[in-house]
């Protein structure tokens, strides 16, 4: 039986099974393939996208969950790449890898839309659920604020 | 000799090789034809075309050091064109014009900084010369700026409006580099050239090829050192999306059309293993740590003056025992691979720090010859190592052979962790004798290590410091399958002998700092032996951070000094713990690197930040065990991976000294556990001899 997902705004409806973890079928079925596969037991956050605007594990949620729901993922964020997230991502050259940014940046952009001007203890602890194994949590932190400023203006 | 374009690219690719794993990966034909008939390509590395359009080629993987960024710096500079006027472009596997194509040893600048240099500067010269014969003047009195060559009546022309004349001037025999004081992108802050991809969520990573015809495959594997000898598959075929499965080499293969299908089928799969011998388990890992050190048969790598002699007659004598697990690598990508095997071509795409030996490795497993084997290469979700190691190229490529499908293999992070290849496990046992003056007269280190090869680095320091040396390795062969882990044995070794001196010198009554400084000016005055590092460059780092800590200045903070040389870098560092509620915190480590000239400064930081992070964070947590054969744990909900509100301050400086470049994406690594842990032990006055601390 067809579902029908409303992703980045467009209507996909899609003929598999229900049980079907939402990154699978973003990844193997939509073909949007910024959301990654890290773990696939919610433990590093790769894969977060936004359900309704809130940051969800899509690696543990089953398609049959979603309903109605709003998904945004990384390619609908910002397209161009303008969010202020986006943007500080790359004022201060985070990235190394680079292969867990898309769900550090949709943790981020989560964080910020909640509360926009958080304190450093704010950002540290609403970012400590995604890994960088590549070590550039100081650099998420910082870009992070440098975002909320943006939002200031 | 007049040098041709084409001779040009040979005796670049041509020029000896320093890389120093021990074996020449890549001997390059250097015929370099397919380039040079491109329009607008001068070399390997760069094309102008007549819009003025600058594209650098970038040849080394990109697995997160930031090599595809640096690269192009280094020729941009010497070109003299405005950054923002290039386009970086990945170059795939192409032997007969690049060589050591890989990611691996922390080597590409070292190797390839007067490679880069010489393609960017000759370039540059032939402009010049293009524009002197335009405007009838003297090369010599053109200048250039930002990708224009300037005449000393004030003619200007664009590099793009030069190209096709330069195109057709010889290459020059000599070039002559920018002095570094003139440098307008090396050593500045330069964004990473995919940030905007990454930030946008473009698929430029191994597990996001996608292919016509495609499908998707899962591989279980069978414990180590255990054999397949039978499974039942009859319920896996039935399941929707399945395509086949299929074995070959113990292992069984699930092909389906999407990643949850196959996750789905292949919980109904069961496989039957056995084994002629026992399958390893801790402790078999901890008798053969036991055996080794008691082995008369150990390799002596190293041997000055008396060792045995000089312990005896040691005023006083510190010995320790250090052991570190083997460790999964963990990159956030776990291993994919794409391959399509057809009659007369194979195209091979993916995430491989390697790709020519993954060339020649499916060419030879599949009977084919090198050159119909095509390796796509893309950027890779980290690797640390992992993906030296081609097994998961190959397995692809025989899966493609039999299927007759071009197909991507994806391992779960289970599959990753439970997989191999890893850090090998190492026991070290150090003893050092001192005088009644406090100062060390004897030193002996033995290494046992499960499939580690050479688990010791006998001619680092303190090695040439000290009159009587003993290091001996033994290397005990195991069904479990490793690799090199960043920064390979140093990543631990390092650990075990900053821990260790740290006790010399606390045995002895010295500063630790101070230590290593009177080490070092009798290295210099009077080596012992064969050593690798210059003793100057080492004395550096060590002040300059003693320096820059404030070391045994700060009241109430407890310091941990350490110091390491790798991959031809030196790295000091100094890290500081505060308890809280009775637990001690790293809370800020300080770190002077010596890498040469620092290319990208903001890839740079991210480097030694990154390293000292991953440190600690292994050193902390990481510990992999073994039950017949199987590893656990398999996942990140107990493999505990350091987060980002774990992490102390950092602070990294590097020493400004232009001398060439050398690797950076592992040296920050070796020195981090042992500051820690130095640190801790200030603070505590507990030692730690096991990784994982906690």
């Amino acid at each position: 039986m067809a579902i029908t997902l409303t992703i980045n705004r467009k209507k996909v409806s899609l003929d598999i099974d229900s049980n079907t973890p939402l990154l699978w079928a973003l990844r193997d079925h939509v073909g949007l393939l910024g959301t990654k596969f890290g773990c696939g037991i919610a433990q590093c956050g790769a894969c977060t996208v936004w359900v309704n605007g809130e940051p969800m594990r899509s690696c543990v949620l089953p398609i049959s969950a979603v309903g109605n729901a709003q998904i945004t993922t990384i390619e609908g964020l910002d397209p161009a790449g303008k969010h202020p997230i986006q943007e500080a991502w790359d004022e201060l050259d985070v990235a190394q890898c680079g292969y867990c940014q898309a769900g550090q940046i949709m943790t981020a952009a989560a964080l910020l839309k909640k509360n926009p001007h958080p304190s450093k203890q704010e950002i540290v602890d609403g970012m400590a659920g995604n890994i960088c194994r590549c070590g550039t949590y100081h650099r998420i932190q910082e870009a992070v604020a440098l975002a909320s400023k943006k939002v200031k203006k | 000799m007049k040098t041709t374009r084409r001779n040009f690219i040979q005796q670049t690719a041509l020029f000896t090789s320093v890389f120093t794993l021990g074996f020449d990966w890549f001997e390059s034909k250097g015929a370099g034809m397919a380039i040079a008939s491109e329009p607008g390509r001068f070399n390997a590395f760069l094309s102008i075309d007549a819009l003025g359009k600058i594209r650098l080629y970038s040849p080394n993987p990109e697995i997160g050091q930031g090599i595809k960024t640096a690269f192009p710096v280094v020729v941009a500079e010497e070109l003299d064109v405005d950054w923002k006027q290039v386009e970086v472009l990945q170059a795939n596997l192409d032997t007969q014009n690049f060589e050591r194509q890989l990611t691996g040893g922390s080597g590409a600048l070292k190797h390839s900084w007067e490679r880069l240099r010489k393609a960017g500067a000759s370039v540059r010269q032939m402009m010049v010369q293009a524009a002197a014969n335009q405007w009838k003047v003297d090369a010599s009195v053109c200048k250039t700026a930002k990708g224009f060559v300037l005449g000393p009546s004030g003619q200007k022309a664009s590099y793009g409006s030069l190209a096709a004349e330069a195109a057709k001037l010889p290459v020059p025999a000599t070039v002559t580099f920018k002095d570094r004081k003139d440098y307008k992108i090396i050593g500045t802050r330069v964004r990473g050239v995919d940030n905007k991809d990454i930030v946008t969520g473009k698929p430029v990573f191994g597990i996001d090829v996608r292919k016509p015809g495609m499908v998707f495959a899962q591989i279980v594997r069978p414990p180590f050192g255990a054999t397949l000898k039978s499974f039942s598959a009859e319920d896996v075929k039935k399941m929707p999306g399945i395509i086949d499965v299929v074995s070959f080499k113990n292992k069984v293969a699930i092909v389906g059309t999407s990643t949850y299908e196959i996750m789905q089928a292949r919980q109904n799969l069961t496989c039957s293993y056995g084994s002629d011998t026992p399958l390893e388990g801790n402790d078999t890992h901890q008798a053969w740590f036991d055996a080794g050190m008691k082995s008369d048969k150990a390799t002596v790598q190293r041997k000055d003056g008396d060792f045995a002699k000089a312990i005896s007659e040691a005023a006083k004598v510190i010995e320790a025992t250090y052991e570190c697990p083997f460790i999964a690598h963990s990159p956030m990508e776990p291993m994919n691979f794409f391959a399509d095997v057809k009659p007369g071509s194979v195209l091979l795409a993916g995430p491989t720090q390697v790709p020519q030996p993954a060339q020649k490795a499916v060419a030879t497993l599949l009977g084919v010859p090198e050159n119909t084997v095509q390796v796509e290469l893309t950027k890779m979700g980290g690797g640390f190592g992992r993906r030296l190691n081609n097994d998961f190229a190959l397995e692809a490529a025989e899966l493609s052979s039999i299927i007759k499908k071009p197909v991507l293999v994806m391992w779960t992070r289970e599959d990753d962790m439970g997989g191999g290849i890893y850090r090998p496990a190492v026991r070290y046992h150090f003893k050092a004798g001192i005088d009644a003056k406090g100062n060390i007269t004897s030193f002996y280190l033995r290494g046992v290590g499960l499939n580690a090869g050479n688990s010791t680095r006998q001619d680092n320091f303190p090695v040439g410091a000290i009159d009587h040396v003993l290091i001996e390795s033994v290397d005990q062969k195991s069904a479990v399958t490793t690799g090199p882990w960043r920064a390979p044995i140093t990543n631990f070794l390092g650990f075990a002998e900053q821990a260790f001196l740290d006790e010399v010198a606390e045995a002895a009554g010295k500063d630790p700092i101070q230590m290593r400084l009177d080490l070092l000016a009798r290295v210099k005055s009077n080596p012992v032996g064969k050593i690798t590092y210059e003793a100057d460059r080492f004395a550096e780092v060590i002040k300059q951070v003693a320096e820059k800590s404030q070391w045994k200045k700060k009241p109430g903070v407890h310091q941990g000094f350490s110091v390491y040389y790798s991959h031809f870098s030196y790295v000091a560092q100094v890290a500081e713990v505060q308890v809280k509620n009775g637990k001690p915190q790293v809370t800020h480590v300080t770190a002077v690197t010596d890498c040469g000239e620092v290319i990208n400064l903001s890839g740079s930081e991210n480097q030694v930040k990154g390293a000292i992070i991953d440190g600690m964070g292994h050193a902390m947590f990481a510990k992999l065990n073994f039950q017949a054969g199987v590893t656990s744990p398999t996942n990140f909900n107990a493999y505990r991976m350091i987060r980002g509100n774990e992490i102390p301050k950092i602070d990294a400086y590097f020493v400004d000294n232009g001398i060439s470049p050398t690797g950076l994406g592992e040296p920050a690594l070796p020195p981090t556990g042992g500051s820690i842990a130095n640190a801790i032990y200030a603070a505590t006055k507990k030692r730690f001899y096991k990784q994982p601390f906690y």
